[in-house]
């Protein structure tokens, strides 16, 4: 049952835009749940399966969003010694891969530097790089505009030579492109946690010095981990500044990062549904508050349900709801089997 | 020269609060091994408690920076006993998300309740700054400054010339051998919470007639915070101190020669520069309080 909960709801979210019609609002609140829900997913692989907190994840989320976009907006900039970069606009679909692997170079950067020792060191780095990477974007007005936003960000255009080309405009084909990425984004990290390299960064969440006595390079296996979260999150910052097609230096607000822990932590760490079940939650939960109260007292809620569940269900609502259904099943070895010889 | 003697001036001013706020963060980390991010917030009630006492109730200035002191001891208390104490015993990293849930609800409550708008808190002193040859300070920098090493000196008698300070040390060193030893560890902790939650309190009722006081002001200086603790060593109270100057005169320094927007990163610059030449930051070997 297990297996089949994630493709059931693969094809309800597939088939919801048919449903539903052709609301905006909801469409545009699905969208940006599905990106934050990549984020999600991204914050998942090293809170979850290594236990390191990125607090700067917004950091690499931005990057990849401004990366993207002025890969495809094109630029020109003075970089000192009156040398001059100029930069022609490429396709936004390039654009994205750049974003992903630029988000991706920050989190080497990052996890190189701060994995240097163990403790609260990761949490405090990423925190203020997102801060330096907020001030830049807002001081850097030659290349990022600066408060006044990058616009006319170009959409995504897809296609292959000799069949034609699509340039996803409407929300619709826009909400596809994000459950691709998403679903690849899972597919991804499902392989690797179930692969060598995710017994080792497990390994390491448990018990580092007996993971290091087996020849688990600690070090490079968080480092390994860091850019590829990085990296997925730079993905999900390119999808979102092609989407909204306008990006200021707000993509680095600390709230965003909030967002993404709290679906992570009440979906459940260290899962793989978990942020995709805490992400659809927090992400459309919005939708539902907003006719009831204002935007500051939804943080307000949002904190207190943080909290909550941390008191409630520590460990998330799926591992939560797994247990449950386990002992829903009574008496569930129908052969008496010898636990030792079980596995 | 007198250009580079008044940043040096603004920054020694500027690095007292931020010891304040440092040494708070740092005692909290060493003896609870929490990474209290309520900090920024307790730094923003601290200054908001200044700005209703002086600007809305009419309360005499002075009278209203031990006020403001006061209500960051009990806001920390509050926290502590509420969202702390039931976590005793769980990871680092629960404790911090609480701590995260924490920050985020009551900074949110505090643009509800006060509003985005910039509230400035008047000061009772003259406008004219004092003149000392090409140096000039303005009086109620000098206040700041002043109070802030009061209270500097007044948290080293406590930790190191008092039984609660004694306790405090030994909870550091060892908390079980403390507790068999009949120190009451959870009253240390929430003692250790208030009293670092007062500090934090006490810089933003500082800075807040200095500037003004926004319900956003806390998120910057928990970053310096951060930065100065990092760059003192985890839990090390007179590195803490140390790193607040440093961090100020790095702070002043890069904004009158390099470039004043990037000013706030220079603590992140000090962050790298630590963990690339000593991870344990600069004064590992007093890895102690006191």
């Amino acid at each position: 049952m297990t297996r089949l909960a994630p493709l059931a709801l693969l094809a309800a979210l597939a088939a919801l835009p048919l449903g539903l019609g052709t609301d905006p609002y909801l469409l545009n609140a699905l969208i940006t749940t599905g990106i934050l829900t990549i984020g999600a997913m991204s914050l998942n692989l090293l809170l979850g399966f290594t236990g390191q907190l990125s607090l700067g994840h917004v950091a690499f989320f931005g990057i990849g969003a401004y990366v993207s976009a002025l890969a495809s907006l094109g630029f020109e900039v003075e970089v000192g010694f009156g040398l001059r970069v100029v930069h022609e606009p490429w396709p936004a679909a390039v654009g994205l891969v750049l974003g992903t692997l630029a988000a991706g170079a920050c989190g080497y950067l990052i996890g190189r530097l701060s994995f240097r020792v163990r403790g609260a060191y990761f949490v405090i780095v990423t925190i203020s790089f997102a801060e330096v990477v907020r001030l830049v974007a807002l001081n850097w007005v030659e290349l990022t505009q600066g408060p006044l936003a990058l616009t006319n960000i170009p959409a995504v255009t897809l296609g292959l030579p000799g069949l034609g080309y699509w340039t996803l405009k409407t929300k619709a084909q826009n909400y596809y492109l994000v459950l691709a990425v998403g679903t690849l984004c899972y597919l991804v990290i499902g392989r690797l946690v179930g692969s060598r390299f995710g017994r080792a960064m497990r390994g390491l969440k448990e018990n580092e010095s007996l993971a290091m006595s087996v020849g688990i390079n600690a070090t490079r296996t968080l480092t390994v981990a860091a850019v590829i979260s990085a990296a997925m999150a730079g993905a999900a910052g390119g999808l979102y500044a092609h989407y909204l097609r306008i990006i200021d230096p707000d993509v680095f607000l600390f709230a965003t990062t909030v967002t993404m822990v709290i679906m992570v932590v009440a979906g459940g760490k260290g899962t793989l549904m978990g942020p995709v079940v805490g992400g659809l939650i927090f992400g459309l939960l919005p939708v539902l508050l907003r006719p009831v109260m204002a935007p500051e007292a939804q943080w307000i809620v949002y904190g207190l349900i943080l909290i909550a569940i941390l008191f409630a269900m520590p460990k998330g609502i799926v591992p939560g709801l797994r247990a449950l259904g386990a002992r829903r099943r009574p008496a569930s070895p129908v052969l008496e089997v010898n636990p030792a010889v079980q596995r | 020269m007198s250009e580079l003697i008044q940043h040096l001036v603004n920054a020694l001013i500027l690095g007292g609060t931020y010891a304040l706020l440092g040494i708070g963060l740092t005692l909290i980390f060493g003896i609870m091994n929490v990474v209290n991010f309520t900090h920024g917030v307790l730094y923003t009630v601290g200054a908001y408690v200044m700005y209703l006492a002086v600007a809305a109730l009419g309360l005499n200035f002075f009278l209203a920076f031990p006020v403001a002191i006061l209500g960051g001891l009990l806001l920390g208390a509050v926290i502590e006993t509420v969202l702390l104490r039931p976590f005793r015993g769980s990871d680092i990293d629960t404790t911090m998300l609480v701590m995260i849930g924490a920050g985020i609800a009551m900074q949110s409550a505090l643009l509800w309740i006060f509003g985005g708008v910039a509230k400035a808190i008047p000061s009772p002193f003259p406008e004219t700054p004092l003149q000392i040859g090409p140096v000039s300070v303005s009086w109620l920098r000098l206040f700041v400054l002043g109070a802030a090493l009061v209270l500097i000196g007044g948290t080293y008698a406590l930790i190191n010339r008092t039984r609660l300070g004694l306790a405090m040390r030994a909870a550091f060193q060892d908390a079980d051998t403390a507790a068999l030893m009949g120190v009451n560890t959870r009253w240390i902790d929430t003692a250790t919470f208030a009293m670092g939650s007062s500090l934090a309190a006490a810089a933003g009722a500082l800075l807040g007639p200095v500037y003004v006081v926004t319900p956003q002001m806390g998120g910057l200086a928990e970053l310096k915070a951060f930065a100065i603790v990092i760059l003192g060593g985890l839990g090390n109270v007179t590195g803490a101190a140390i790193g607040g100057f440093i961090l100020a005169i790095a702070e002043e320094l890069g904004a009158g020669y390099v470039s004043s927007g990037y000013r706030d990163a220079m603590g992140f610059l000090i962050i790298i520069a630590v963990l690339v030449y000593r991870p344990t930051g600069l004064f590992a070997k007093a890895e102690r309080i006191g």
